[in-house]
């Protein structure tokens, strides 16, 4: 297939065609709209499910049905309508059924703006809905990994009979880039042993449910879900590697912030300091075992994000105060510019760093020196 | 190679095709491209704009703070990005809808009068076309030829009877421009 | 004592039930709720091809009682999940069973929007004017004047709103096909309900909307009543607040011999 230039937005909801989607529910709000438009018009022409709900809740309601009905189905939204959805991604869950659903994250918290912005990465990392539960949540920063995702979210999200999350910021779902689309999938049902789709003469009853009214057995269900995630941790982990060999110290951002920061580090090499760049493109299951293998032998971490550190809180995590950890952070739905991080970059290359200092804490205090 | 260019005017102006059709010959070049919108930190200035990053290689920030080429179709634009463009930089300025001269004297500012010679080729519409023309005579990597492929590989079919037009238009920006003292 | 047969058997479990008792408590009409749809399913040979929605509320377990697939809804969201799994699943039949708190009050959004978009579902409602699970408190169909756990004094329509009349307020509906309420307080009137359960998965199986049958059931535990006494509540009391009738039937369903 050639090269097609896609805004980010028409190519999810295009690649998920391709992937086999068989039903969408959605509630329309911006920056992650022409998703939903796009599939108003794809969807029925090609004879598959399309409802514009009355609102988010009812949108992740109709997957959580169509879930149990065994078939491919997505939702998509931006930050506000994602909070709207917790409770559904809950119950999807509890139930362990397969879902996929992409956040085109905006500026918060509240109703925020429309600006890009990566504010909701504990919400989708660390939970948002009740009860104890992992999302895969994978982070593109670019429309080509935008569509491969996508992609890759149905058959993760079948595998494990999860919720994958897609989660961008809106400038990735704004943008454009060449592209290349995968080629159409058959649609082809899969005939899942515990979908609840008609006993059709063929089979005792199924029932698919969240409710475990004996705590020994919702404790079994939270075993499963844990070993499960298990599972997923040793074996979904991805990232994408910029400059490593022989960095002396290495920023980690994910999505846009991520891409912000390479060219930063570019530059920052043109000048002869050695940095390089850890993307992780799973920031659910995180790379804790790649920033692992790069403590012994870098001197310290940067980490770049459109949040107030999130992710920072993983990277710490990983490295356990053996090596500095620096933050440096944009809100509200400011994109850093590349020289805001090259600037950091430089700092860090000539100054001598401690671990006993708190990232955030620093990086606010240089904020509050820069205004 | 790396190049960034950000283009803006007011809404109407043609201001995001402007920047598309240089994404879709970049494309067709084989070179990695980015088109971004107004969006974010770029939202204030009260001016419509788009930025497209052209490189080879896997490109990073979609964004650029001071751009080394940049077109302004309308007198806001012209003050905002003749502020934020990099030293020795070109501007491509719409002379229709300005009322003075360069104040920077780091940078290459290259009048044009898009709406004239839009006006003269019988579709207003089209001094986008004629900016664009005008930006190409700075744009090593992008020839004429390739943003006619372009318009003729991606324009829409209701819209190829407008080809003829679209070619002229940036014709004439380019000639426009390489008359214009360096 | 004479043996069971064929010749004096007069009530069995239906076939669209399972042998589970049930966890209602003695003298609720979820049960008789229950049967009317077991019943119907088995009449009309869809059990195989049924597909339930259970709400939060007593009937949370309803999907134990049942010989078809079952799916458990979030509080309010049946009418939501029941549209996913329909509108996947054209040929199946999909019906919600749903109380007064999770359909007219958490899930009022839900229920008008199924409704609004003429989902071909059939949606079983039981008024039984309080939220019963939760040891009753007051629910939107709580008559004026009647004392429950969240409106000890008796719900003050100055303060506490008044009643909402579900059959009435859907079927202003364009999308839906059939909308009645029945009630399930003696032996006529659940005759009448079964008939109308019938209609309405009729009404689904011939594709002509949404459906939605509403009973008037009684909760003798949180009423304090003995369950006669709140059959002649039901009679006495909420006849007079939520009329029987049916509120539409479309051109269609009206052709429907049962």
């Amino acid at each position: 297939m050639p090269r097609e230039l896609w805004k980010g937005n028409e190519a999810i909801a295009e690649a998920s065609v391709r992937a086999g989607l068989d039903a969408y529910f959605g509630y329309p709000i911006t920056p992650q709209t022409e998703i939903l438009e796009y599939l108003s018009k794809r969807m029925p022409e090609l004879g598959r499910a399309f409802v514009q709900a009355e609102s988010e809740l009812g949108a992740i309601n109709m997957v959580y049905g169509a879930a149990c009905a065994g078939v491919r189905v997505m939702s998509t939204s931006s930050s506000p309508g994602v909070s709207l959805m917790m409770e559904g991604l809950s119950y999807i869950q509890g139930t362990e059924v397969p879902a996929v659903l992409v956040n085109v994250m905006r500026g918060g918290p509240g109703l925020g703006n429309i600006a890009p912005s990566q504010a909701d990465y504990n919400q989708a990392v660390h939970g948002g809905g009740h009860g104890d539960y992992h999302n895969i949540v994978l982070a593109p920063a670019s429309v080509q990994e935008a569509i491969d995702l996508t992609v890759m979210s149905f058959d993760l999200a079948e595998k494990y009979r999860t919720i994958c999350m897609v989660i961008l910021d809106g400038s990735v779902g704004q943008m454009m880039e060449p592209a290349k689309m995968p080629e159409m999938r058959p649609m082809q049902r899969a005939n899942w042993d515990w979908a609840t789709d008609g006993r059709m003469g063929k089979r005792p009853r199924r029932i698919l449910s969240s409710i475990y009214l004996d705590p020994i057995e919702e404790e079994k269900l939270n075993l499963r879900l844990l070993s499960r995630w298990k599972t997923i941790q040793r074996d979904e982990v991805r990232y994408k590697e910029y400059f490593l060999d022989d960095a002396e110290f290495v920023i980690v951002g994910f999505g846009t912030a991520g891409r912000v920061a390479l060219s930063a580090v570019r530059q920052a090499r043109a000048k002869g300091i050695k940095v390089g760049l850890l993307r992780p493109i799973t920031v659910s299951p995180f790379p804790f075992e790649a920033i692992e293998q790069l403590v012994g032998r870098v001197s310290g971490f940067l980490v770049t994000e459109m949040n107030s550190g999130q992710m920072l809180e993983d990277v710490r995590l990983a490295v356990k105060g053996r090596v500095p950890v620096e933050f440096y952070g944009r809100m509200g739905g400011v994109v850093p510019f590349t020289e805001e991080i090259l600037h950091e970059i430089e700092r860090i290359a000539s100054s001598k760093l401690s671990v006993d200092v708190d990232p955030r804490e620093a990086w606010l205090e240089r904020m509050a020196q820069a205004v | 190679m790396q190049k960034e260019i950000i283009i803006a005017g007011f809404g109407g102006q043609g201001v995001l095709f402007g920047g598309q059709v240089l994404a879709y010959a970049a494309m067709d070049a084989g070179k990695e491209v980015t088109w971004i919108p107004s969006y974010g930190p770029e939202m204030r200035g009260g001016t419509a704009n788009c930025t497209v990053v052209i490189a080879d290689d896997e490109i990073g920030s979609p964004l650029v703070k001071n751009p080394p080429l940049a077109i302004a179709l309308n007198l806001p634009s012209f003050d905002k990005y003749e502020e934020v463009l990099a030293p020795g930089g070109t501007l491509i300025v719409n002379q229709s809808m300005v009322d003075r001269g360069a104040k920077r004297d780091d940078i290459h500012v290259i009048f044009v009068p898009c709406n004239e010679i839009a006006e003269e080729i019988g579709d207003k519409k089209l001094l986008n076309m004629v900016a664009v023309g005008a930006l190409l005579t700075v744009l090593n990597d992008i020839t004429l030829k390739d943003v006619e492929k372009a318009l003729e590989g991606h324009l829409p079919a209701r819209h190829k009877h407008l080809l003829p037009k679209n070619f002229e238009a940036l014709k004439r920006g380019f000639e426009a421009a390489q008359k214009m003292p360096a | 004592m004479v043996a069971t047969n064929a010749n004096n058997l007069v009530y069995e479990r239906p076939e669209g039930f399972t042998d589970t008792p049930t966890h209602y408590c003695p003298g609720c009409t979820h049960g008789v709720a229950h049967r009317l749809i077991a019943e119907v399913l088995e009449e009309m040979d869809l059990i195989d091809r049924t597909i339930g929605v259970a709400p939060v509320g007593c009937s949370v377990f309803a999907y134990n009682y049942f010989d078809t697939d079952f799916v458990e809804a979030p509080h309010g969201r049946a009418p939501a999940m029941a549209t996913g799994i329909k509108r996947v699943l054209p040929d199946r039949i999909v019906f919600t069973y749903q109380g007064d708190g999770d359909l007219a009050s958490i899930g009022m959004g839900e229920i008008v929007h199924a409704a609004a978009r003429g989902e071909n579902l059939t949606v079983i409602f039981i008024n039984n004017a309080n939220y019963g699970m939760t040891g009753g408190q007051m629910a939107p169909t709580t008559l004026p004047g009647m004392k429950t756990t969240s409106s000890p004094n008796g719900r003050d329509v100055e303060t506490q709103g008044f009643p909402i009349r579900m059959a009435e307020m859907l079927s202003t509906l364009d999308g839906v096909g059939y909308c009645v309420r029945r009630s399930l307080h003696d032996p006529k009137n659940i005759r009448l309900a079964k008939k109308a359960i019938r209609t309405a998965f009729e009404t689904q199986a011939r594709g002509l909307g949404f459906s939605m049958v509403e009973l008037l059931s009684t909760c003798p535990t949180n009423w304090g009543m003995t369950p006669v006494d709140s059959l002649k509540f039901v009679e006495q009391h909420m006849v007079p607040a939520f009329p029987l009738g049916d509120y539409k039937v479309a051109a269609g369903v009206a052709q429907i011999k049962i």
